[in-house]
C-alpha cells in the first residue's frame, strides 16, 4: 500500500534545516535541486560540478546566457562573488573532501548506507549515466539522500540489498523521504522523524530493513 | 607563431578515419559545434569521441548526423544517454548502443578529468577512490561485454583505490571565447569546463575561437589555456543554441 507523505518541496525544506551558515554544498538532480529554494538568507555557497562556486538561482528567460548553466543544464545567474573554474579544479573540490554537504537523489538505499542511482535496470541497458555522482560520494564530508520512500506502486526503496547497480557503498549518512527522516548508524537505520499522521509501524511496513526507532521519535520538523 | 587556419576544413585537415577525438563541453555549454560540423561534412569514419559530460547530449543535431552517417565507433562519457528513458528509446544513438553498433564506455566525470590530466602531464595512470563499492572498481563499464576489462585496486591508508589509466586522444576539439593568434585561450563562464584539460591532453589540439585577437591583447595573467597546448585554431561566429536538454 502506498502511504501518504509530505510533498517533494517539503522533503527539500526538511533537508535545508541541516544546512548551516558557512557550509559548501553540492546538490544533485531531482529533489535535491529544490533545496536551493529553501536556503535563501543562509550564508551557504553552492558548488556546481560544471565549474562554479556560489551558483545563483535559475535565470529568467530574458537573463539566459548560453555560457552559464548549472550541472543540471539549467541557465542560472551570477551572484556577487560567483567564480568559475575548470573541471579539474571542480573535482579537486569534490573528490578532495572540500564539500561539506552533498545531497543526492536515489533509486534505492540500504541500512548499510549503500545507494543506487546511476542506472535503472528497467531501461533494459546495463549501463547508464554516472555523471559526477560517484566522485561526489567519494569526497563528501556528509552525504544525504533526498528521495521518495517507495516506488509509485508502493514498493520499498529502502531495502536490505540493492537490486539496482550501486553508486557507492557505506557512504550515506542521512536519508530524507516523504515518510521519514533516518540516520545510517553502525547498528542500522535509526528512525528519527515520521511524516505527520504516520507511526513508526506505518513507516516500517514499507521499509525492508528493520528500523531502530529513536526514543525521541517525532513528526518531521520544518 | 600564427596558428590560425583560414577555415574549418583546413583546421581539421589532419583528422583521418579511425581518429580518437576529445570533445569538450558540458551538455550544451562550451561544445565545439562548428568543429563537429566539420567532421560531419568531412565524413571521416570509425571515430572514437572522448567526452566529459554529455556534449553530444547537448549538441543533439550533431550527434544525430554522426550516427546517421555511421561515423562513430565509440563514445567515452560520464553522461552519454538522455536523462529520460522514454526519450532515450527514440534516440538513434541509444538505439545503436543497444544494438552494439556503437560502443559507449561510461566513466565517472571526475575520473575522466583525472585521466585527461594524467595524459596531459605525462602520468601513465592514477589511483582514485571514485567508484568504490560500485561496478566501476570491478571492470571497465561498457555496453560491449568483451571490452569489460578488469580493474586493479590497491589499499592506501586503509582505503581502496582504483587504478585508472591516462586517456590520451589524438585530437582535442576546443571551444574558446577568445584567443590570440599564438593559441593562448580564454573561456567564458561555465563554458570552460573540460576545455582546458582536453586541450592539454591531446597530441593535436584544434580550437574554434569566437574572438581572435593579436598577441598582447589578452591579459597575460588571465589566460586559461597556454598556447603551447594548441596546434591549430579557427575563427568562428558566436552561434545561438538551445541551452536546455531533454
Amino acid at each position: 500500500m502506498k502511504l501518504e507523505g509530505i510533498p517533494r518541496e517539503m522533503i527539500a525544506l526538511r533537508v535545508s534545516k541541516e544546512i548551516n551558515d558557512g557550509d559548501y554544498v553540492n546538490l544533485g538532480i531531482g529533489i535535491p535541486t529544490l533545496i536551493s529554494n529553501w536556503i535563501e538568507g543562509k550564508d551557504v555557497i553552492l558548488q556546481s560540478e560544471i565549474g562554479m562556486l556560489k551558483t545563483g538561482p535559475l535565470a529568467d528567460v530574458d537573463m539566459v546566457n548560453q555560457d552559464l548553466i548549472n550541472a543540471s543544464c539549467q541557465p542560472v545567474i551570477e551572484l556577487p562573488g560567483t567564480i568559475y573554474f575548470d573541471i579539474l579544479e571542480s573535482f579537486t573540490m569534490i573528490r578532495g573532501g572540500h564539500m561539506g554537504i552533498v545531497v543526492m537523489g536515489a533509486m534505492q538505499v540500504t541500512d548499510k548506507g549503500d545507494y543506487a542511482g546511476w542506472a535503472n535496470p528497467e531501461r533494459g541497458l546495463d549501463i547508464g549515466n554516472i555523471g559526477g555522482s560517484m566522485d561526489l560520494c567519494a569526497g563528501a564530508k556528509k552525504l544525504f539522500l533526498a528521495m521518495e520512500h517507495t516506488t509509485k506502486e508502493g514498493a520499498p526503496k529502502v531495502v536490505k540489498h540493492l537490486t539496482f547497480p550501486a553508486t557507492t557503498a557505506g557512504k550515506v549518512n542521512m536519508i530524507f523521504t516523504d515518510l521519514a527522516v533516518m540516520e545510517v548508524t553502525p547498528k542500522g537505520l535509526l528512525l528519527k522523524e515520521v511524516a505527520p499522521g504516520l507511526t513508526a509501524k506505518d513507516v516500517q511496513s514499507v521499509t525492508e530493513p528493520k528500523l531502530i526507532v529513536s526514543p525521541d521519535l517525532k513528526e518531521i520538523e520544518f | 607563431m600564427n596558428k590560425v587556419s583560414p577555415n574549418v576544413e583546413e583546421a581539421i585537415a589532419d583528422v583521418k578515419d579511425g581518429a580518437t577525438i576529445a570533445v569538450a563541453g558540458f551538455f550544451a555549454c562550451g561544445v565545439p559545434r562548428i568543429l563537429l560540423q566539420g567532421i560531419i561534412n568531412k565524413k571521416v569514419k570509425n571515430l572514437t569521441l572522448c567526452c566529459g559530460c554529455g556534449p553530444l547530449v547537448g549538441a543533439r543535431a550533431e550527434l544525430d548526423a554522426l550516427v546517421k552517417n555511421k561515423q562513430l565507433k565509440k563514445v567515452v562519457d560520464s553522461y552519454g544517454l538522455d536523462r529520460s528513458m522514454t526519450k532515450g528509446l527514440q534516440n538513434p544513438f541509444e538505439q545503436a548502443v543497444r544494438k552494439g553498433e556503437i560502443e559507449l564506455e561510461v566513466v565517472p566525470m571526475g575520473t575522466l578529468a583525472e585521466r585527461y590530466r594524467a595524459a596531459a602531464a605525462g602520468v601513465p595512470a592514477v589511483y582514485l577512490p571514485t567508484g568504490e563499492g560500485s561496478v566501476v572498481e570491478k571492470h571497465v563499464v561498457t555496453n560491449i561485454v568483451a571490452n569489460r576489462k578488469p580493474k586493479e585496486t590497491r589499499e592506501f591508508n586503509g582505503r581502496r583505490y582504483i587504478l585508472e589509466y591516462a586517456l590520451k586522444p589524438d585530437f582535442a576539439f576546443i571551444h574558446a571565447f577568445s584567443g590570440d593568434t599564438e593559441g593562448n585561450l580564454r573561456y567564458a563562464k561555465t563554458a570552460r569546463n573540460f576545455n582546458p584539460v582536453m586541450a592539454a591532453a591531446a597530441a593535436y589540439t584544434i580550437a574554434e575561437v569566437e574572438n581572435v585577437v593579436e598577441p598582447g591583447k589578452l591579459d597575460p595573467d588571465c589566460v586559461h589555456t597556454p598556447g603551447v597546448y594548441v596546434t591549430r585554431m579557427v575563427s568562428v561566429p558566436r552561434i545561438k543554441f538551445a541551452v536546455t536538454i531533454d
